[in-house]
């Protein structure tokens, strides 16, 4: 009988531990100026240094001992006031040096935790998952390994190496084993990932793109009988590229440890690779025997020893942790839960409060970016965000609370504003899209109405006033909907002795 | 009349008044190569036509009057292990055979900055592990005092082309002695300055934290003169030291020692040493007592860790610098033919490219850094690091210099300790404690040894970043000796080209 992921988590209890890499978004790389952009020609961003030369030497790049510290001090960390550059040695071709220029025993972050909260059956719950370590290292080339079956460097007919990742700054986040989440440990892990992208996202250190590997995470499980008080054999998953595969993949992973353990089989300690398609796991290298990667100080770096003060100039300027700011704007916003999680997950957060900032009214700013703007950005398939300036869409909001807008009028300044057509102003003034409020004007189109009705008209004289909605509609008609529906309602119930 | 046997001082004054013009030196220096070095073997590669050319352009910009630096137009043989643009670069090794860097490293493009014209590539042990040059993959280097000895190693090639007039000056690079014993051991100056004193950026590296680029010269003068123009603080290299230059070249003019305490090595003096070795050194001590200077004797107990340390730490990082040469990128690649996967032809590359004794030091660092063996090898040797530090520390507060004798012996016959390699490591065993400490030291030639009639070396050596002490003590050793030899250490040497 095999065991779904329900009944595994009956039987056993799962312990994991994650290691996120993110790419530092500098300009240049860790160790040399090469440019870091992705997506160049292969080998174009290559220098003597990030290709090891012989004779070359590594210099270490400041912005990304800056970024990593910010990471550290966002994720509650101590900043070791002296850290080194340690070397990991293994042979591999798309590594130059056949060493990585990595930390070991002294690292630059340590000791710090995340607090991440997920929903639970008995509502949300927050675990802390402690860090034990933020570390600097850089990044290896990339392999293609073309022919044989499987992709790998072995039964290849010939392999192609591209250098341009070579040295790009990596930052590993290392967390302590959590225990203790039962049944929750893919959700928790996939909260955690998520809240760290968002932190780092809000440290502007990183791209953070899961689908173009600048956010990687390595997952790892192990699974021992619930109560036991045992620590079971790991597996690492991965090659887990996006939010939802964080969840799904323990989850498979789960089951299947689950399922040997149930079959008296043992786990092999060894990596996993995650499949996108099926959402299982196929097995990588074995770490059954420990790889000795001879770490030793890197005697071509002097160490890092950043100055306290500066150290508290970083934290003063730490941005606001992107979970507590939610919390902070869906109170102040007055939103419900689904609202807001609907905002977080088009990711309009930050535009909507912008907007906010620049005078609009906070309900229209929210409807306005989750409504007539995204169902737009929609259609042609692009961020929100690239449509329209926050700008333009607090100048929108200002119109319509005036009075100078109806929302249908100013559904078309954001299309014509959209579609290029200038600033809102240049798009009322081009369209001619300005609301009527001239009262003798209206009162020529209300007259012309109750003439071309005077049943109605009479009808409302003597009380009826829900008959005034089609004369009301009449004016609205004649005036090409540019009117005021309420200033329209107030002229006509007035003229017929109802005001 | 200016000629291959004047002082590199003495080519940059005729140069600067026209007397010659860089062209007529550098053909002059490459018909002395042309002539001797069949029986030196100094050179691995003879740039004929870039130093012609380099010359050129150096006498084209004197003819425009313009202001050039002090040893623009002389010629200068680079040690094989400095990055040159465009021109062979073996490090000594087959598994570099061919390799052409695309860049310069630092101290050539100062060299070649400064005008001063590069002869060549010289000969070196492979990736400068050795002290005899025999470990080179393309031959040994002989000596010129006598063509059956080494002229020790590693930066043998340059010490013999300085010591054979094939050029006026040379670069080396000083791991554990290795420019200070064969300068030694071919009688003439060589200087391995403080660690960082000169950048590290574009030398194939041996042992990082030891390794340190410097110059050879006949006089203390011409060894400070290109001492620096090849000094100073390169951003390339995170380890070279943001402080202004020691004035080496004013310190070696001063020729004044009044004053100065001069402390003496108990630990590397008497037994163990060679009696002509220390008939020698103890000549000087008297000069240098003549001339004013103290003497003290200081103490350097743990000296004798330091030898031990050094095969733990230097063969440690170089398992690390010499896993690149994989054959994946540049030089030899063997057994590509098709069927093998890149682990079988990076290991046939190796077994191939690799000579013995980088073999040894690669086995011999990757056992010392392995798991479990750590602490007890690396870890142990960084402290005796630290012990030997504060040696030096203690007695630079006794002493503003200390000496000792650079090598136990005068120079050996070649062959003679190829298959003993701790004999061979013994003679660096003078010289090994200056880089464990990161502190500068030279080599001054001081006489020749009177059962062998070979010269021997002073090592003088002084605090980190004081290495114009050295120049100072050097410069005035120098004239007292010269003037009680009425000549140059180096006219005692046989003429190469007689015999041909």
């Amino acid at each position: 009988m095999t065991l779904d992921y329900k009944g595994a988590t009956e039987k056993y209890e799962p312990t994991l531990g994650l290691e996120v890499h993110v790419e530092l978004n500098t300009n240049s790389k860790m160790f040399c100026s090469c440019a870091t952009e992705f997506g160049a020609s292969p080998n174009t961003q290559t220098c003597p240094v990030c290709l090891g030369l012989p004779g070359a030497l590594p210099v270490v790049n400041g912005k990304a001992i800056e970024s990593t510290i910010l990471i550290g001090l966002a994720l509650n960390c101590s900043i070791a006031p002296y850290s080194r550059f340690a070397r990991k040695n293994y042979f591999y071709p798309d590594m130059p040096k056949n060493f990585q220029t990595s930390q070991y025993d002294e690292p630059i972050c340590v000791d710090g935790y995340l607090d991440v909260e997920i929903e639970t059956e008995d509502g949300p719950k927050t675990f802390r998952v402690d860090i034990e370590r933020v570390h600097m290292e850089e990044d290896t080339g990339k392999s293609l390994h073309v022919g044989g079956a499987t992709g790998r460097i072995h039964g290849a007919e010939y392999s192609l190496l591209d250098y341009n990742r070579a040295g790009i700054p990596l930052v590993e986040i290392v967390t302590r084993i959590i225990p203790g989440t039962g049944k929750y440990a893919p959700q928790v892990a996939r909260a955690y990932v998520t809240q760290l992208r968002d932190i780092l996202r809000s440290l502007g250190v990183s791209d953070v793109k899961m689908e173009q590997g600048s956010l990687r995470c390595d997952a790892n499980v192990s699974l021992a009988p619930i109560g036991s008080g045992l620590l079971g054999t790991r597996s690492e998953t991965k090659n887990v590229n996006s939010l939802r595969s964080v969840e799904r993949a323990l989850t498979g992973e789960i089951e299947r440890q689950a399922n040997r353990l149930e079959a008296g089989e043992r786990i092999i300690q060894e990596t996993r690779h995650f499949l996108e398609e099926s959402g299982l796991t196929r097995p990588g290298r074995s770490k059954e025997q420990a790889e000795d990667y001879r770490y030793f100080p890197e005697p071509d770096l002097v160490p890092v020893t950043p100055d306290a003060k500066w150290i508290e100039e970083l934290r003063a300027k730490l941005p606001e942790n992107p979970a507590d700011r939610r919390k902070r704007l869906q109170k102040e916003w007055n939103v419900p839960d689904s609202e807001m999680t609907s905002l977080i997950n088009a990711e309009l957060v930050d535009v909507v409060e912008e907007t906010i900032k620049l005078g609009a009214e906070p309900t229209r700013a929210r409807t306005w970016w989750l409504g007539e703007i995204s169902r737009l950005a929609n259609e042609k398939e692009v961020a929100p965000t690239s449509l329209i300036t926050t700008t333009f869409v607090a100048e929108i909001i200002a119109l319509i609370s005036s009075g100078d807008l109806t929302d249908k009028l100013a559904r078309q300044v954001v299309e014509g504003v959209v579609n290029g057509e200038g600033s809102p102003a240049e798009v009322i003034e081009k369209r001619g899209l300005k609301v009527v409020s001239d009262d003798s004007a209206l009162m020529v189109a209300i007259e012309a109405a109750i003439a071309a009705q005077p049943d109605t008209a009479e009808r409302i004289r003597g009380g009826n006033i829900p008959a005034a909605g089609a004369l009301i509609g009449a004016v609205m008609k004649a005036t090409g909907g540019q009117a005021d529906a309420a200033k329209v309602r107030e002229l006509l119930l007035r003229h017929l002795g109802q005001g | 009349m200016t000629n291959i046997h004047s002082t590199a001082a003495e080519m940059a004054s005729a140069l600067s008044k026209k007397e010659i013009t860089s062209v007529e030196l550098t053909k002059a220096h490459l018909d002395r190569i042309a002539e001797v070095d069949g029986k030196l073997h100094s050179f691995l590669h003879v740039d004929d036509e870039g130093a012609l050319a380099q010359a050129a352009e150096v006498d084209a910009k004197r003819a425009k009057g313009e202001v050039l630096s002090p040893l623009a137009g002389v010629p200068i043989a680079v040690k094989d292990i400095l990055a040159q643009k465009g021109i062979p670069t073996t490090a000594g090794s087959k598994i570099l055979e061919g390799w052409r860097p695309p860049y310069d490293s630092t101290v050539v493009a100062k060299l070649k900055a400064a005008g001063v014209v590069i002869l060549g590539k010289t000969n070196m042990d492979e990736f400068a592990m050795g002290s005899s040059t025999e470990n080179s993959a393309y031959g040994p280097t002989q000596n010129p005092w006598d063509l059956t000895r080494t002229p020790g190693g590693s930066s043998g090639g340059s010490a013999a082309a300085v010591a054979g007039f094939e050029a006026p000056l040379a670069i080396g690079t000083d791991t554990g002695g290795s420019i200070r014993q064969p300068a030694a051991l071919t009688g003439i100056v060589g200087v391995k300055p403080t660690y960082g004193g000169v950048s590290r950026y574009g030398v194939i590296a041996y042992s990082s934290s030891l390794d340190q680029v410097g110059p050879f010269g006949r006089t203390v003068l011409d060894t400070a003169l290109l001492h620096e123009v090849i000094a100073g603080h390169d951003e390339r290299d995170s380890t070279s030291i943001n402080a202004p230059v020691p004035q080496v070249v004013a310190a070696s003019k001063r020729l004044d020692v009044k004053g100065m305490k001069i402390g003496v090595i108990k630990e590397l003096s008497g037994s163990g040493f060679q009696a002509g070795v220390s008939a020698r050194i103890n000549e000087s001590i008297e000069l240098l007592v003549a001339a004013g200077a103290e003497i003290v004797e200081v103490s350097c107990p743990n000296f004798e860790y330091a030898l031990a340390a050094y095969y733990l730490i230097a063969p440690s990082e170089a398992s690390s610098n010499l896993a690149r040469f994989d054959s994946m990128r540049y030089g030899l690649r063997v057994g590509d033919d098709g069927t093998k996967g890149a682990e079988e032809v990076m290991s046939a590359t190796r077994e191939v490219g690799f000579g013995k004794e980088v073999k040894r030091r690669i086995i011999l660092g990757t056992y010392a850094l392995s798991s479990g063996y750590y602490d007890a090898y690396y870890g142990s040797a960084q402290k005796v690091r630290t012990l030997v530090k504060r040696d030096f520390e203690n007695a630079f507060a006794k002493a503003d210099v200390l000496i000792s004798p650079v090598t136990p012996t005068t120079a050996f016959k070649i062959g003679e300790k190829s298959n003993d390699p701790v004999a061979m490591y013994l003679s660096d065993i003078a010289t090994i404690p200056v880089n464990m400490a990161g502190i500068g030291g030279m080599s001054l030639p001081v006489g020749l040894a009177e059962e062998d009639g070979l010269p021997v070396g002073l090592q003088i050596m002084a605090p980190l970043m004081q290495d114009d002490r050295f120049y100072r003590v050097g410069g005035t050793l120098e004239a007292a000796l010269l003037s009680k030899w009425g000549k140059p250490i180096l006219s005692n040497a046989p003429d190469l080209a007689v015999k041909k």
